[in-house]
C-alpha cells in the first residue's frame, strides 16, 4: 500500500490548502496512456474472487483502480508548479467469519492480487476476534459486465499543458490589469479509472472525470494597511474541459456574473479584482437580525455542512465520534416521523446521478446502482445516507449507494452523495426575492465556515455581501458572518427560487475518516431566503 | 525495504545523481511504515499497515525544473526516473523564482528514533485499543479512538555535494469517550516519539473523567470570560497564527504581520512580554527533521516571538534575495515557552472562569486581524473560587490569537501535542476577556 502525501498550497486567509498526492509523479503524456484492458482486469478480478472464496470469504469485492491527477498552479505572471500523478493498484475487501478484511497491492499480477486476497481474508479472520456483531449486507443483484463514463465533451487531461498555462496567464493578466494586487489561480484535474468486481457477479468499468478551477484575487491598500480577497465563483464539477468555455447562455448577470454549466474564469477574475478593490472601502455591517438571500455558490456549502454531514448514518451511529464527530439528527428523531428539520418549503434530496455533479457515477464502490432519494421531505426528516452494511440499522433493505474509497489503497466507506435543496415550484427569480426583502443581505460565494461536531451551531461568511433595503440593493458591505442553529435556520427558510435558478456548487476535497480520505460532492439549489438570521460584525483591531 | 540505513540510502542517491545530464539535480528518498488501529462503539473497526518508499528526483536547467518520482530502485529504474525529470524540466516553463540547488549543509544532530516504536507489533496495537475499550466499558462509556504509529527515514542529496539522513519514529493516540446517553463527552491525546511511554489506558481515563463530569451541562450567557485553555485548546489557535508567520505575505501587505505603509512587523512588540515561541529540530521533546522539505535548507533554532516581540518570519531563498533579508526556512516543530503550574494549580488560582479542554473546527474569519472562529468541545467547565463548579454548554468563540496572547494572566507547563501535522510543545494558558459569541447544543 502507499502512503498518502500532500502538496501544500499557500493562500491568504487560510493556512493554505493541502492537496492530496496519489501515486508517483509522471509526465502529462503518461496520463494519456491507455490503461489496462478490461479483459485483463476481468481476469485479475476473477483470480481475486476465486482465491478469496477458497480462503474462506463469504463475500468479496475488488477495485482495480488507476487514479490520475493533474494540478497546474500559478501566481501573477508565474507558473508555480505543475504536478502529474498516476496511481495504480487493487484494493480487496472481503467478509470472512462475519467480519470485514481489507488488503491492497500495487502488484497487479495474478500472483500479486491472489496474495492480497488471501491477506484480506486473514485480516478479516484476525479481526473477527474483536467483532461483536457480524456484518449484514443488503442484497445486490449482480449485473454482469457494464461500463460508464462521466459524460464529458473534452477530456481535460488531453489538453496540452501549455494551453492550460496560457489560459491561466490570461486570467491572471486580466485581474492584474483590472487592479488586482495579487492573484493565484489553479486547475485541478482528476480522472478515476475504476474497475469493480464482486462475488455478486458484477464487473463494472467506470471512467470518472472531475475539474476545479479555483482562484484568489487580493487587493492591498498599502497606505492604510488594509487588504481584501475575493475568491473565484466557479464550482468544482463532474465535467470535462468544456466547463471552462464560459458560454454566454450559462451566465447570469446581476451584482456580479454567476455561472451555470460553464465558467468564464477570465471575466470572473476581472470582476474579482474590481470587487476586491471595492471591499477596501465598503461599509462595515451593523450587526443584528437580517433576512438572508443566499445565492447557490454560497448556499451549497451551508447545505454541505448543515444537512450533508449530519445525515451521514455512520456519524449518527458514532463511528466518526473521534474525528468528524456525531450528529444531532439522531435515530429517535427520524423514527418519530415528525422531526421538523426545516420549514414545509424545504425538501432536501440525495443523489449520485445529477449530470455535471461531482458525485455522479452509475455504481458506487460496492456495486450498488446509484439513485435519488429524499432526506428531508416538506420539512420532515425522512432518511439518511447509508451503505450496504448499514441500511439494516434503519430498517431498510436497499443500500443508498453511498460507498466510496478515494484510492485503490483506501478501504471504501460511507461518503456523502450529492445533497441538494429542491427548487421552489412557483415561478420566482432572485430579483423577485430581493424585491420582497425589507432589511436583508444578499450573499454570494463561499467564505469562512465552521460548525460544531454535532452540527447544531454554525457560522458562515461569504465572498460578496450586498445590503438590501426595502427591496433594493443599496451597496456592498463587509465584515459579515451569520450564526445560527441548523434546525432554526432551515425552519426560517421562507422562499426558494424556481428551477430556472437551480445550479450546482460543491466541494472537491471533503475530508473524513482515520486515516483521512477525501471525496468530492456537489450540492444543488436555487437562491433561497432565510428570515431574521443573526448577523455579526467580524471586524477587529489588533494593536 | 521501507526503512533504509544511512549507507543504503546514500548508495541509491549517489547512483541516481550520477545519471544526471542536467545542469543541477537533487534527489530525496523517503520511506515509512505506518500502522494504525481504529475503533468506535467499543469495538475495533479497521486496522492497517501502510509501507511506502519513494524517490523524488528534480532536474534543473537554469530556471527550468522537472520532478519525477519512482518506487523501484534498479539501475534501469534510477536512470529512467532521472531521464524523465530531465524531459519534464526541458518542457516546463521557466520559473523566475527558482533558486540554485543547494550545496553541502551542516545539519544538527537529532535524536528522534525509538526502538519501541520501530518494533511495534499488530498485537501491541490491538492491546492499546483493548486497554482503552476495557477502561470505557468499566465506566459504562463508549469509546472511539485511533492510534497511528510510524517509523520513517528521509535522505536527501544534490549534485552540489549536499547529503542528509534522518530517521524518526512517532505515535499519536486520540480517544473520544461519550456517555451512553450522549450527554457527556471527553477527549484526550498522547503524542510521543517512544511508544514505550504511551499508555492508552491512562490517556483514556482522562477522557472518561471528562465525559462523566461534563454531563448535565448548564447554559451560560455568551460574552467575555476569563478562560483556562488546556494545551489542545491553545494549539488550534496558535497553530493558525504561526502558519501566518510568512515574510513574503507580510511584505506584500496581505497579512496581519504587514505594517501600515509597507514592510513587516519584525521588531514590534505585539504580544504580552512573556510570549516566547521558537523552533528547534534538536529539541528532545519534539525532535524533527533538521532540513526544510522544499529545498533541504538546514533548520536551526529560530525564535519567532521573544519577550512579546516579533523576531522572525519564515522567508524562502527567493524572497530573501528580493527583500534583502535573511533566509528563514519554515520549521518542522514549534515550542511555546510556558510556566511551571499544572492545570489544577491554574484552576486553584482562578476566582471565576471557564476551563476549555479542547477547541474545534477553527477557521479564519479575517486574515487582517487573524480573527478566528471555532468551538469548545469535550469538556467545558465553570470555575468558581478555585474549583470546578459544574459543566457548561459549549461555546462558539470569535477571537484573534494576537489579542489572546496580549491577555495572558498565567501559563501552565508545556505539553506535547500534535499540531498541523507536526509536534509542538504548548502550555495551558489562563487568558482574560476571551470572546464567546454564541452557545452550542453539541455534546
Amino acid at each position: 500500500m502507499e502512503r498518502r502525501k500532500f502538496l501544500k498550497i499557500a493562500g491568504v486567509g487560510s493556512s493554505g490548502l493541502l492537496l492530496p498526492l496519489q501515486g508517483v509523479q509522471v509526465s502529462a503524456e503518461q496520463l494519456l496512456n491507455e490503461g489496462m484492458h478490461s479483459s485483463h482486469k476481468r481476469h485479475l478480478a476473477d483470480v481475486v474472487l476465486n482465491t478469496a472464496r477458497k480462503a474462506g470469504a463469504s463475500y468479496t469485492d475488488v477495485r482495480i483502480g488507476r487514479y490520475l491527477n493533474q494540478y497546474v498552479m500559478t501566481r501573477e505572471t508565474n507558473v508555480e508548479n505543475i504536478v502529474n500523478t498516476e496511481s495504480l493498484g487493487a484494493g480487496i475487501r472481503v467478509i470472512a467469519n462475519g467480519t470485514w478484511g481489507f488488503a491492497a497491492t500495487n502488484d497487479l499480477t495474478a500472483d500479486g492480487v491472489a496474495r492480497a486476497a488471501r491477506q484480506a481474508v486473514a485480516v478479516a479472520k484476525a479481526n473477527a476476534k474483536y467483532q461483536t456483531e457480524p456484518v449484514r449486507l443488503a442484497p445486490v443483484k449482480g449485473i454482469g459486465e457494464v461500463s460508464w463514463q462521466t459524460p464529458i465533451q473534452k477530456n481535460a487531461l488531453q489538453v496540452p499543458i501549455s494551453e492550460k498555462v496560457d489560459f491561466l496567464m490570461d486570467v491572471n493578466n486580466g485581474a492584474l490589469k483590472a487592479g488586482a494586487s495579487y492573484i493565484q489561480s489553479s486547475l485541478y484535474l482528476v480522472n478515476e479509472q475504476k474497475y469493480f468486481a464482486s462475488s455478486d457477479g458484477s464487473y463494472i468499468d467506470q471512467d470518472i472525470h472531475r475539474l476545479w478551477a479555483p482562484m484568489q484575487v487580493t487587493a492591498v491598500d498599502k497606505k492604510s494597511g488594509v487588504f481584501k480577497t475575493r475568491n473565484g465563483l466557479s464550482d468544482p464539477v463532474g465535467r470535462g474541459y468544456e466547463y471552462l468555455a464560459g458560454h454566454k447562455k450559462d451566465k447570469i448577470r446581476g451584482q456580479t456574473t454567476l455561472y451555470k454549466a460553464s465558467y468564464d474564469m477570465a471575466e470572473d477574475a476581472m470582476l474579482a479584482a474590481e470587487q476586491a478593490k471595492a471591499k477596501l472601502s465598503a461599509k462595515s455591517i451593523d450587526p443584528g437580525k437580517y433576512d438572508l438571500v443566499l445565492e447557490p455558490s454560497h448556499l451549497c456549502l451551508t447545505i454541505h455542512e448543515s444537512v450533508g454531514h449530519p445525515l451521514e448514518l455512520d456519524r449518527v451511529l458514532g463511528y466518526e465520534a473521534n474525528y468528524a464527530g456525531t450528529s444531532f439528527a439522531t435515530l429517535d428523531k427520524w423514527r418519530s416521523g415528525k422531526f421538523q428539520y426545516g420549514s414545509d418549503k424545504v425538501t432536501l434530496f440525495a443523489d449520485k446521478v445529477q449530470p455535471g455533479s461531482l458525485g455522479a457515477v452509475a455504481y458506487d464502490d460496492e456495486g450498488v446502482k446509484t439513485k435519488r432519494w429524499d432526506l428531508v421531505k416538506d420539512g420532515v426528516l425522512v432518511n439518511y445516507q447509508a451503505t450496504r452494511d448499514q441500511v439494516h440499522m434503519i430498517d431498510q433493505k436497499e443500500s443508498h449507494g453511498c460507498s466510496y474509497g478515494d484510492s485503490w489503497s483506501s478501504v471504501q466507506f460511507q461518503r456523502m452523495p450529492n445533497v441538494s435543496l429542491a427548487p421552489g415550484e412557483e415561478k420566482y427569480s432572485a430579483k423577485d426575492m430581493i424585491r420582497d426583502v425589507e432589511k436583508g443581505i444578499y450573499i454570494v460565494g463561499r467564505g469562512s465556515y465552521s460548525i460544531d461536531q454535532q452540527r447544531y451551531n454554525f457560522q458562515f461568511g461569504g465572498q460578496l455581501f450586498y445590503e438590501i433595503k426595502n427591496g433594493e440593493i443599496v451597496g456592498q458591505v463587509e465584515d459579515v458572518a451569520y450564526q445560527s442553529n441548523t434546525q432554526e435556520f432551515w425552519n426560517a427558510c421562507s422562499a426558494i427560487c424556481d428551477s430556472s435558478d437551480y445550479r450546482l456548487g460543491g466541494t472537491f476535497f471533503d475530508g473524513k475518516g482515520q486515516p483521512s480520505q477525501v471525496s468530492a460532492v456537489s450540492h444543488g439549489c436555487s437562491t433561497t431566503r432565510f428570515d431574521k438570521i443573526n448577523v455579526i460584525n467580524t471586524k477587529r483591531k489588533i494593536s | 525495504m521501507a526503512i533504509l540505513s544511512r549507507s543504503e540510502a546514500k548508495r541509491i542517491l549517489d547512483k541516481v545523481l550520477k545519471f544526471s545530464r542536467a545542469n543541477e539535480a537533487s534527489a530525496q528518498l523517503a520511506g515509512s511504515e505506518t500502522g494504525n488501529i481504529r475503533y468506535a462503539r467499543n469495538s475495533v473497526s479497521t486496522s492497517g499497515i501502510v509501507n511506502d518508499i519513494e524517490l523524488a528526483v528534480e532536474a534543473r536547467y537554469g530556471k527550468k525544473s522537472g520532478v519525477a518520482t519512482i518506487n523501484e530502485f534498479s539501475d534501469a529504474s534510477l536512470e529512467k526516473v532521472m531521464r524523465r525529470a530531465e524531459e519534464l524540466a526541458k518542457l516546463s516553463p521557466e520559473n523566475p523564482e527558482a533558486m540554485p540547488t543547494l550545496g553541502a549543509q551542516k545539519y544538527v544532530s537529532v535524536d528522534g528514533y525509538a526502538k519501541s516504536t520501530a518494533d511495534i507489533t499488530p498485537d501491541q496495537r490491538a492491546k492499546a485499543a483493548a486497554d482503552s475499550i476495557i477502561a470505557a466499558k468499566e465506566k459504562k462509556v463508549v469509546a472511539a479512538g485511533y492510534l497511528e504509529d510510524e517509523r520513517a527515514f528521509a535522505a536527501v542529496a544534490t549534485s552540489k555535494g549536499l547529503f542528509g539522513y534522518h530517521a524518526s519514529t512517532s505515535a499519536n493516540f486520540t480517544v473520544t469517550m461519550r456517555t451512553e446517553d450522549g450527554l457527556g463527552s471527553g477527549w484526550a491525546e498522547s503524542d510521543v516519539t517512544d511508544f514505550g511511554t504511551m499508555n492508552t489506558g491512562s490517556t483514556s481515563s482522562v477522557a472518561i473523567d471528562k465525559a462523566v463530569l461534563s454531563q448535565e451541562a448548564r447554559a451560560l450567557e455568551p460574552g467575555k470570560y476569563t478562560v483556562i485553555l488546556e494545551p489542545n485548546a491553545v494549539s488550534g489557535l496558535v497553530g493558525y497564527m504561526m502558519s501566518g508567520f510568512d515574510a513574503r505575505n507580510a511584505d506584500e501587505g496581505r497579512s496581519f504581520m504587514s505594517k501600515k505603509g509597507g514592510g513587516n512587523r519584525i521588531g514590534e512588540k505585539m504580544f504580552d512580554k512573556r510570549v516566547h515561541f521558537y523552533s528547534d529540530p534538536a529539541d528532545l521533546n519534539v525532535p524533527a527533521q533538521p532540513w526544510a522539505d522544499n529545498d533541504f535548507m538546514r533548520l536551526e533554532r529560530t525564535d519567532w516571538i521573544k519577550d512579546g516581540v516579533v523576531k522572525n518570519l519564515a522567508r524562502n531563498r527567493y524572497w530573501a534575495e528580493q527583500s534583502k533579508g535573511e533566509v528563514v526556512p519554515e520549521p518542522n516543530n514549534l515550542i511555546m515557552v510556558g510556566g511551571d503550574k499544572s492545570t489544577e494549580e491554574l484552576i486553584k488560582n482562578t476566582r471565576r472562569g471557564i476551563l476549555v479542554s479542547r477547541t474545534w473546527y477553527i477557521r479564519m474569519v479575517d486574515p487582517q486581524s487573524m480573527l478566528l472562529t471555532g468551538l469548545t468541545r469535550d469538556g467545558t467547565f465553570y470555575i468558581e473560587n478555585g474549583k470546578i463548579k459544574y459543566p457548561v454548554k459549549n461555546f462558539r468563540f470569535n477571537e484573534s490569537p494576537v489579542i489572546m496572547l496580549n491577555n495572558i494572566e498565567d501559563m501552565g507547563i508545556p505539553q506535547r501535542v500534535g499540531m498541523w501535522g507536526m509536534s509542538a510543545m504548548i502550555p495551558a494558558l489562563k487568558v482574560r476577556d476571551f470572546t464567546f459569541s454564541s452557545l452550542s447544543d453539541a455534546v
